[in-house]
């Protein structure tokens, strides 16, 4: 299924994928030229929205526990503005802020060099792993480790290993513990593994890492439940609560972005002279959309809009449903996939995927057309190994704060 | 005086144990826009029209604003117009005090200022704008010398007002001449408040020139106008010809150390840089730049997201690291090279090769 040159692959002519392409930076000039008041107003909101539930959501907690006759429901009530408060923070705030989204507004407090976010994983670190090695060598096979997580086995070319039975157990572990998956993962357990892992570079993530990751706990398992008094166990649950619910939607967001059943892979073969065209269309075949109304895509970062924000990764994700309904006029006009479906049902396809893969190849059947290039093993790429980043991916810079250390 | 009992940065430190990785200004400020020092901000309280083309912003600024700005200097500020934040600088045309609640700056709307016309007739009371720390060396001395020349075109009248009304305030007027051109009387900004210190300073001395019907100041005339005026110590602000006369009608005169200028464009007077190849090295852009392009310009034509204020290198907006390379101030012709250094980039370009981190 791995393919080795989109343009082959989709039967389109040279001509017609770099068409393609201008018809794609036209509606990319169009949204930039057209970015206006009412784009920053609505960033502006969703923030002051989502502070104003994670402040609501805390004070309602430190009430329940003072207040004997409203304890309960104010705790559920509580924990549940946190949850939503953390999971707006991170999707449709947090990543698409660090995407440079919001940088066109030349506000120094929403903009990608130094926006943090509520989770385990130093900004500075999500922007490489994430801006640079996922956005520019998505779904290729060895360069993009967002295949897998380096955790679980979601291609059929990457070499099965007995280790992979236990995916299914794996996957239920990452889901829960979605944010210190995430925190783990510029770090590159496998090639620190291998030993191919810059020791010193390693010790000053980690450290970064254990900062980052000590405030996040100290706030919600310590600091929080401490001005509860006597209740200070509900609170602690009340804010694992969050956590984990945070974890559970932003894992289940996130396994719906590429691999869905239609969302392909590549080999490096594709990489070598691909055109910025061909770039787009290589996201086009990777990533996979899912349905739903405006609550849903806001509570997902935008994110059901994945082939658009591909394609787009540091346009301001409001926009993305009017870019939607081009890019699928454009997906017709030139008889190329676009993969979409019910969250429901693309997340279905992507724990088959997980437990089918666990297992040998032999003993399964691909839900996907046989791979036109053989399987073989591919290693992991060091940043050294990789082409050079496509500047279009938004700024990912290290964060000033994070600059001395 | 401006330091607290309360340990302030200790409190905040504190409170982001709660609500890291935000700071608490980041709540706070959603109760009142002002509780913030995250970013300076300031709230416009009165917009008051000072003549046609011309009006005082009083803006009360929020936590964090130092009380510590020397009459004459200027602060910036900034506004999102169509979403987006634009920077200009204006120079202060309050007194100074060690505390208070209010600062005010003076503009005058320039027929192709977009911003500035906006702030003069656009600005409701209460908007919320961006404020940036007092800067300029076009200050008066404490102690005010003795004599004292002040040679003011148009608007060049604001930081000059903010000297005046501090020796009025302070009671400690010394020997003042003031020339102020303007092309009309109606044109002048402040001209009631100028002659009500006129009246009551015998120290200030007020010359006016409409230069519509009298035609624009000839220096030769300054003899005339003020015969001492080599012994004085002189204060000029305004358009850009006026102030080159000025200037060398002092240097002529070998006065030039007697002699302060503000100007309110960039002057490029220092020599280029080199040139050379610049990388910006979060968005993997390269870009060969000649001496004389500055680093902002130069990223933008690359498409990079350069920050930017100003562009004419007062209010720093547009500050990115340098991570290695050396580039030129362009308006004085200092190098800066040291690692990781922050640069201004609308005033400077490259000696060489140079990586930006952005």
């Amino acid at each position: 299924m791995a393919i080795a040159d989109v343009t082959e692959y989709t039967h389109l002519s040279e001509e017609d994928v770099e068409q393609l392409g201008r018809e794609l930076d036209a509606i990319r000039a169009d949204i930039e030229e057209s970015r206006n008041a009412a784009d920053a107003a609505y960033i502006n909101r969703l923030i002051r929205l989502q502070r104003g539930l994670a402040a609501g959501g805390r004070v309602a907690m430190l009430a329940s526990s003072y207040s004997k006759r409203a304890g309960r429901p104010a705790l559920v009530a509580g924990a549940a503005m946190l949850g939503v408060a953390k999971i707006l923070e991170n999707m449709e705030i947090g990543h698409n802020v660090m995407h440079g989204q919001w940088d066109w507004m030349n506000d120094p407090e929403i903009h990608s060099s130094n926006w943090e976010w509520d989770t385990a994983q130093p900004a500075e670190q999500w922007k490489h792993s994430h801006n640079y090695v996922h956005h520019q060598f998505t779904n290729v096979l060895g360069h993009d480790n967002d295949i897998g997580y380096g955790i679980l086995r979601m291609a059929r070319e990457q070499k099965w290993h007995p280790a992979n039975l236990g995916q299914p157990v794996y996957n239920a572990l990452l889901a829960a513990l979605f944010q210190w998956g995430v925190a783990l993962h510029d770090l590159d357990i496998e090639r620190i593994r291998k030993g191919e892992k810059d020791p010193k570079e390693m010790k000053r993530q980690l450290r970064q890492i254990l900062r980052k990751g000590r405030n996040q706990v100290l706030k919600d398992y310590v600091v929080y439940p401490a001005l509860s008094g006597p209740a200070w166990r509900s609170t602690l649950k009340a804010n694992a609560a969050a956590n984990v619910t945070r974890n559970l939607w932003s894992y289940v967001i996130i396994f719906c972005g590429h691999f869905p059943d239609g969302a392909l892979h590549f080999t490096e073969e594709e990489l070598e002279d691909e055109t910025r065209a061909e770039w787009y269309l290589r996201q086009m075949l990777g990533s996979a959309n899912f349905e739903g109304g405006r609550t849903l895509h806001v509570l997902s970062g935008s994110l059901g809009y994945q082939i658009e924000h591909h394609l787009f990764p540091d346009l301001p994700s409001n926009r993305y449903p009017e870019i939607a309904v081009k890019v699928r006029a454009l997906c017709e006009k030139y008889d190329i996939p676009y993969t979409i479906g019910p969250l429901h049902r693309q997340y279905g396809q992507a724990l088959r995927t997980i437990i089918k893969l666990s297992v040998p190849n032999s003993w399964t059947t691909s839900d996907q057309p046989e791979p036109p290039s053989p399987v073989r093993d591919r290693r992991r790429k060091s940043d050294a190994e990789r082409p050079s980043r496509r500047p279009e991916l938004g700024a990912w810079s290290r964060s000033p704060r994070e600059r001395s250390a | 005086m401006s330091t607290s009992t309360v340990p302030w940065d200790r409190v905040r430190r504190a409170g982001s144990k709660l609500t890291t990785p935000l700071h608490p200004d980041d709540y706070l400020r959603l109760l009142n826009p002002l509780w913030t020092s995250r970013e300076l901000r300031g709230r416009v309280e009165k917009v008051v029209p000072e003549t046609e083309d011309a009006a005082t912003l009083v803006i009360r600024p929020g936590w964090g604003w130092r009380w510590d700005h020397r009459p004459g200097q200027y602060i910036g500020i900034g506004i999102p117009v169509d979403g987006k934040f634009q920077w200009r600088s204006y120079s202060v045309s309050s007194p100074t005090r060690q505390r208070g609640r209010t600062i005010a700056i003076t503009v005058r709307a320039m027929p192709e200022g977009l911003l500035s016309s906006h702030l003069v007739n656009g600005l409701e009371p209460g908007t919320i704008v961006r404020l940036a720390a007092p800067e300029g060396d076009f200050t008066l001395p404490d102690p005010p010398p003795a004599r004292m020349l002040f040679l003011v075109g148009g608007s060049g009248i604001t930081p000059v007002m903010s000297m005046l009304r501090t020796l009025d305030r302070r009671r400690s007027m010394p020997d003042v001449v003031l020339h102020y051109s303007s092309p009309t009387p109606e044109r002048m900004i402040f001209r009631d408040e100028l002659r009500a210190l006129e009246a009551e300073h015998d120290g200030l001395r007020l010359h006016q020139l409409h230069t519509d019907t009298d035609g624009m100041l000839d220096l030769a005339d300054l003899d005339a106008i003020c015969p001492d005026w080599r012994e004085r110590e002189t204060w000029a602000c305004g358009p850009a010809p006026m102030l080159d006369a000025i200037t060398e009608h002092y240097a002529d005169a070998g006065l030039e150390d007697r002699l302060h200028v503000e100007r309110f464009s960039l002057e490029l007077g220092g020599e280029g840089g080199e040139g050379g190849t610049l990388t910006f090295r979060n968005s993997g852009k390269t870009v060969e730049v000649d001496g004389a392009t500055t680093i902002l310009e130069a990223g933008e034509g690359a498409g990079v997201g350069m920050p930017y204020g100003c562009r004419m290198g007062i209010c720093h907006t547009c500050t990115v690291t340098l991570v290695s390379g050396t580039v030129r101030d362009l308006r004085n012709g200092d190098d800066y090279g040291q690692p990781n250094e922050q640069v201004q980039t609308c005033v400077t370009a490259a000696v060489g090769d140079c990586t930006l981190d952005i």
